[in-house]
């Protein structure tokens, strides 16, 4: 089977998002019924076509004509993962979101995100790239201030400004990069740059590129709006930033770029492996204090970012100096691996965190307590959320973070593991602290009445629970084999993805 | 030397996202970045006395490509001037809806979020 059902993942959520907006005016059941079958269509179809490999030409126009969109065991793990979590967080958003008025207009932007991602993902085109990118954030900033209250909007506009600036670096840099070469095709791009290797204006494009992505990823030196804007979003939407939305847009386009497009050496790995390190760290340390649950959550997305990068990079930095391929391998396995995981276990404790605002009234940590015996459900699913990202076995961030320490060790840098297993265990500790005071201890008298979540909002949590525990068996035999390691693959050939989508779009 | 000229407009556009304090200004800073990208791409393009790349009939393929100017940027630029007109619309509104919140467009007096 080759790529032709490819449009479907753009077509699926565009023309859903059109129809929700237009028949959400007269039913919410009927909005809500549309905009799940949509996001579970989607999930089926990621599903099936997980072995899909090819290329799909729009218009008819080959490659490096036409626009190429193309399929590699990257794209499929991305497609899988971006699918789930947004099912889960349209059964979330049902109940979640009785209290807005305009729920038409909710999935239809929502819609709209998953269009976007699904296309940044399955694009095999520089300027394609940037045209999904930008439907993609456009959606999340009024997304983000879709409560229209004070925070939400202050939130949005700084997202706004920052998303826009790395928007324009991208397109300056897609610019640049069709100056020098005169293609557009990804893979012709590609070709033609291993040919002018080290030119000044491909490291300003890659420089641009590093920047531009590095916004949307939330890096940390270009971090601040992701403290921002993430917990000012409606529960569900703060999971799909979280979750999904900084992963597609910035370390899976980052990634494409670095191994398949530019080709990796030795100091773009290292500033990637850098950028990493920062992340994590700075991420970590400015989580532990916060006492706002979704804030606090935010900043841990910053510091998770950074283990993928790390593994990305120094998967990145063995290839490309001659180190052990094994090795290098483990890393980015351990890098994508985690990227999986972060995306289950944190939109996880963004809905549980939905869960408890909408329960409770209040984001505070220091107003909550007691909350365990009243929401049960809750309890659970953010428990395991919670030791997931802490990096408890038997979770599934246990194993992603294991796999990166040990090639950490394989490959010398002990130093690395060393801060990889520090920043895990301060996020243990933050951790501890949010059950602690949200579901431990006496019940304030403000909360007698509290009530666990209705049935879909639990239903949304309690499936990925279930996967935050089950994702380590995706590291044994044949699951392995089916989504992990061909996006692996995808990523260690590096220059070859060039060859291999000419060869298949007849180019 | 031209191309010297559209990232300084693109620095100019930078300088003033980074330094004004009014909402509405940093919007028309992000504008001037986008038309420092969308004249570049454009000038990629451009040839002198170039001709228009329409292909008529009885005219040698070869010829054509060594006169007629690249359409494809011109396209790349019309698509991403449609982006700008997205991005630009929904700042504006988000500016508006801070000005009924806050009442002002000052971005230092705009500050409830921090930690």
């Amino acid at each position: 089977m080759n790529g032709t059902l490819l449009p479907l993942f753009v077509a699926i959520p565009l023309g859903g998002a059109f129809l929700v907006a237009f028949l959400g005016r007269y039913s919410r059941a009927l909005a809500d019924a549309l905009g799940s079958a949509a996001t579970l269509a989607l999930l089926a179809l990621a599903v099936l076509l997980r072995d899909v490999r090819g290329t799909y030409a729009i218009g008819g126009w080959p490659a490096p004509v036409g626009i190429v969109w193309s399929v590699d065991g990257l794209t499929t793990m991305m497609l899988i993962v971006v699918n789930t979590i947004s099912f889960a967080a349209t059964l979330f958003s049902a109940p979640y979101l009785a209290r807005f008025t305009a729920k038409g207009k909710y999935y239809g932007l929502f819609l709209l995100m998953v269009a976007g991602m699904n296309g940044v993902v399955i694009t095999g085109d520089l300027f394609n790239l940037f045209v999904f990118l930008e439907i993609a954030s456009i959606a999340s900033y009024a997304l983000v201030a879709f409560g229209c209250e004070h925070e939400e909007l202050e939130a949005s506009f700084k997202y706004l400004v920052l998303g826009s600036l790395g928007s324009t670096l991208i397109l300056f840099a897609i610019a640049l990069l069709y100056g020098a070469t005169g293609y557009l095709t990804m893979a012709s791009v590609s070709q033609a740059l291993a040919e002018r290797a080290g030119s000044p204006l491909v490291v300003l494009a890659v420089v641009f590129f590093v920047v531009g992505f590095g916004i949307k990823a939330a890096l940390v030196p270009f971090h601040p709006w992701l403290p921002d804007a993430h917990p000012s979003a409606p529960a569900p939407i703060s999971a799909m930033l979280s979750g999904v939305l900084i992963k597609t847009l910035g370390i899976y386009a980052l990634a494409r770029l670095a191994f398949n497009i530019v080709g990796m050496d030795g100091t773009f790995a290292t500033i990637l492996m850098s950028l990493g390190v920062l992340s994590m760290t700075v991420g970590v340390f400015l989580a532990v204090g916060q006492w706002d649950l979704k804030r606090l959550l935010a900043y841990h997305s910053i510091s998770q970012m950074g283990y993928v990068i790390l593994g990305l990079g120094l998967g990145g930095y063995l290839l490309a100096t001659g180190g052990s391929a094994a090795t290098a391998s483990l890393a980015m396995l351990g890098g994508l691996f985690h990227l999986a995981n972060h995306a289950v276990f944190k939109s996880l404790l963004f809905l549980c965190s939905g869960s408890i605002e909408q329960a409770t009234g209040t984001r505070q940590l220091k107003e909550m307590g007691g909350l365990g015996e009243r929401m049960p459900i809750t309890r659970a699913t953010c428990t395991i959320a919670s030791l997931s990202i802490a990096g408890v076995p038997p979770f599934n961030g246990f194993w992603s973070k294991l796999l990166i320490v040990i090639a950490c060790f394989q490959a010398g840098f002990h130093g690395l593991a060393a801060v990889t297993l520090l920043v895990s265990f301060v996020t243990l500790v933050s951790f501890l602290k949010v059950l602690r005071y949200a579901f431990l201890g006496s019940l304030p008298e403000a909360l007698r009445t509290v009530r666990e979540s209705p049935f879909l909002m639990s239903l949304a949590m309690v499936l990925l629970a279930v996967l935050c525990a089950g994702m380590g068996l995706l590291l044994v035999g044949g699951a392995r084999e089916a989504i992990l390691q061909p996006a692996v693959n995808a990523l260690q050939a590096g220059l070859e993805y060039a060859r291999d989508v000419l060869a298949r779009a007849g180019g | 030397m031209v191309y010297i000229l559209c990232f300084a407009l693109f620095l100019v556009g930078l300088y003033c996202i980074l330094t004004k304090k009014n909402t509405v200004k940093i919007v028309i800073g992000l504008g001037i970045m986008e038309y420092a990208t969308n004249l570049f791409l454009v000038l990629l393009g451009y040839r002198r006395d170039g001709a228009v790349p329409i292909r008529q009939e009885g005219l040698d393929p070869l010829e054509f490509l060594a006169t007629a100017v690249d359409p494809l940027p011109q396209a790349l630029v019309l698509t991403s001037i449609v982006i700008g007109l997205g991005v630009t619309a929904l700042a504006i509104a988000l500016c508006v809806r801070l000005y009924e919140k806050y009442g002002t467009f000052d971005v230092t007096e705009i500050r409830r979020l921090k930690g």
